[in-house]
C-alpha cells in the first residue's frame, strides 16, 4: 500500500478494474463512453457537468480528468469557475435547506 | 512562464540544436520506461515503412522571420531569424512545380511567409503557374506595418486561401500563447479580411483557422470547436470564418521547451502515445506533402524540416533535383514526434485526419 490513499498514477490505470470482473467493468466503460458522447447536451457541456460533480464529490481523478478535459473541448476559465458555482451552490443549499427542518424541531420543542 | 521576444536560437539555448531535441525524445521516462518506438507501432499495424500514397502538395518554407515569437512554434521563429528563402531557389521550386501537374497546391508557411521580400511576386507566379495557393498568415502581420496593410485585397487578386492561427476566442489564452496584444490585433486583421469577403459565404474566399491548445493538452472534437468559436467570434466581434483546424503541438522546438520547463514533459508524451489511433496514422499528411526548407532541403514534413530530418537518401534532396516518381517511393522518416500526428482524431496542417 503507498504511503498516501491517492496517487496521481493511478488515474491511468482506472481500466485496470475490468481485471477482477470483465463483464461488469466492460459494460461500465461502454455505458461511460456513451455517455460523454455529443447528443441532447455537447460534449463540452457534459464535461462541464462532469466537472461540477467532481468538486461536489471531492475526486481527485475526477477533477484532474476533467479540468484538463474541460479545457480540451473549448471550456474557458469563466464557465469552468461557474460550474463550480453551482456545485457550490447546490452543496451549500443542500445544507442550509436542511436548516427548515432545524427550525422545525426547534420549534416543535420551544414553548 | 517569461514571454521570451528572442528565439531558442538567439538565445543559444540547448534546444534550438535539433540533435539535442531528438535525444530528449529518445530519453526513458522518469520511472526508466522507454516510451513505445513510433516505428514500432506502425509495424503494428502494418504501417510501417509508411510512403506516400501520390504528392499533391508542395509545403514551402520560405524562411524563419516573424514578427511573433509564440510559446509553442515548432519553428522557434521570430524576429532575430534571417533564414529566407531566395529567389532563386523560388524559381527552382516553379521549376519543379512546372514539370509536377499532380502538384495542385502550394502551401506557404515561415515564420511570417509574408515578411520575405519575395512573397508577392512568388504567389503570383504560383497563381499563374495555375496553383491553389494556401498562405499561412499569423494575422498581426498585416497590421505590423504600413506595407502589410494591403495584404487581404492582395490575397483577394490571387484568390490565395488564407489560413490563420487562433488558439482561442479570448485574449487570456490567445496572448498567453502567442504574445501581449496578439488576439486584439487578430480580431482587427481578421475583421479586416472579412472586409473584402474572406469568410464571407459565397465569396469563394476560404478563411480558415487553427486552434492549437494553450497549453499541456490535446485538440478535441473539432466540429464543436469551431461551432462554438463560429458562435464566439460572431457575437464579439463580428467576424465570420470558414473552417477551423485542429492541431496537436507536437513535441519539439519551443513547445518541448514549454514542456520540459513547466514538467509536462512526460505527461504530455504519455498522453500522446496513448492517444495513438492507427486510422489516423494511416492518414498522416507526409503521404501526400513534400516539404521544402528555406534553402530548398526537401523534408517529409515542417516538423522533420525543423528536427533537420531531410527525406530518405533513396530520393532527391534538394528542390534543384526534384522528381516526384522518386519522391513517391521513398520511405518517409519517422521519430517519436510523430505520435503528436497520430493522436486522437489525427492532427495535419488541414486539422483533423480522421473524419
Amino acid at each position: 500500500m503507498d504511503k498516501t490513499y491517492y496517487n496521481p498514477a493511478d488515474l491511468a490505470k482506472f481500466g485496470n478494474i475490468t481485471e477482477w470482473q470483465p463483464e461488469l467493468g466492460r459494460k461500465f466503460f461502454d455505458y461511460y463512453a456513451d455517455v460523454f458522447k455529443e447528443g441532447a447536451l455537447t460534449a463540452r457541456e457534459k464535461s462541464l457537468i462532469a466537472l461540477a460533480v467532481a468538486h461536489a464529490v471531492q475526486c481527485p481523478y475526477c477533477i484532474d480528468a476533467y479540468s484538463t478535459d474541460c479545457l480540451e473541448k473549448g471550456a474557458d476559465e469563466a464557465q469552468m469557475m461557474e460550474a463550480l458555482h453551482v456545485t457550490a451552490a447546490i452543496k451549500g443549499g443542500a445544507a442550509l435547506v436542511h436548516g427548515v427542518q432545524m427550525m422545525n424541531k426547534v420549534k416543535e420543542v420551544s414553548m | 512562464m517569461v514571454f521570451s521576444t528572442k528565439s531558442l536560437k538567439g538565445q543559444q539555448h540547448e534546444l534550438a540544436n535539433s540533435l539535442y531535441q531528438l535525444n530528449v525524445l529518445q530519453q526513458p521516462s522518469s520511472h526508466g520506461e522507454q516510451f513505445p518506438a513510433f516505428a514500432a507501432r506502425l509495424r503494428e499495424h502494418d504501417l510501417f515503412p509508411l510512403t506516400p500514397t501520390g504528392t499533391t502538395i508542395l509545403q514551402i518554407n520560405v524562411g524563419k522571420m516573424c514578427n511573433q515569437t509564440c510559446k509553442h512554434c515548432h519553428v522557434d521563429a521570430g524576429p532575430d531569424r534571417k533564414e529566407i528563402m531566395t529567389r532563386d531557389t523560388m524559381q527552382l521550386c516553379l521549376d519543379a512545380l512546372q514539370h509536377s501537374p499532380q502538384i495542385t497546391t502550394v502551401d506557404l508557411t515561415g515564420g511570417a511567409p509574408e515578411m520575405n521580400p519575395d512573397f508577392r511576386w512568388f504567389v503570383k507566379e504560383l497563381t499563374n503557374l495555375g496553383r491553389q495557393v494556401i498562405v499561412r498568415c499569423n494575422l498581426t502581420i498585416i497590421l505590423a506595418n504600413k506595407k502589410y496593410n494591403d495584404l487581404p485585397e492582395f490575397f483577394k487578386q490571387h484568390n490565395v486561401h488564407v489560413v490563420s492561427s487562433l488558439p482561442y476566442f479570448m485574449a487570456s489564452r490567445t496572448d498567453a500563447q502567442r504574445g501581449d496584444g496578439v488576439f486584439e490585433k487578430s480580431v482587427k486583421a481578421l475583421q479586416m479580411l472579412n472586409a473584402v469577403g474572406y469568410g464571407k459565404e459565397g465569396s469563394g474566399l476560404l478563411l480558415d483557422l487553427v486552434y492549437n491548445p494553450t497549453g499541456a493538452f490535446l485538440p478535441s472534437g473539432q466540429k464543436a470547436l469551431e461551432a462554438e468559436f463560429k458562435r464566439r467570434l460572431k457575437s464579439g466581434f463580428d467576424i465570420e470564418f470558414n473552417s477551423l483546424f485542429c492541431i496537436t503541438n507536437l513535441p519539439i522546438s519551443r513547445y518541448l521547451d514549454y514542456l520540459v520547463q513547466s514538467g509536462n514533459y512526460e505527461s504530455y508524451m504519455q498522453k500522446l502515445v496513448d492517444a495513438f489511433n492507427p486510422a489516423a496514422a494511416a492518414s498522416v499528411m507526409c503521404r501526400n506533402t513534400v516539404s521544402v526548407g528555406w534553402d530548398g532541403y526537401l523534408y517529409d514534413c515542417d516538423f522533420n524540416q525543423m528536427l533537420d530530418l531531410g527525406v530518405a537518401q533513396s530520393a532527391p534532396q534538394h528542390i534543384r533535383d526534384f522528381e516526384t516518381h522518386a519522391l513517391d517511393n521513398r520511405h518517409i522518416i519517422l521519430n517519436q514526434h510523430c505520435y503528436g500526428c497520430t493522436a486522437g482524431a489525427g492532427s495535419s496542417c488541414g486539422g483533423e485526419t480522421v473524419k
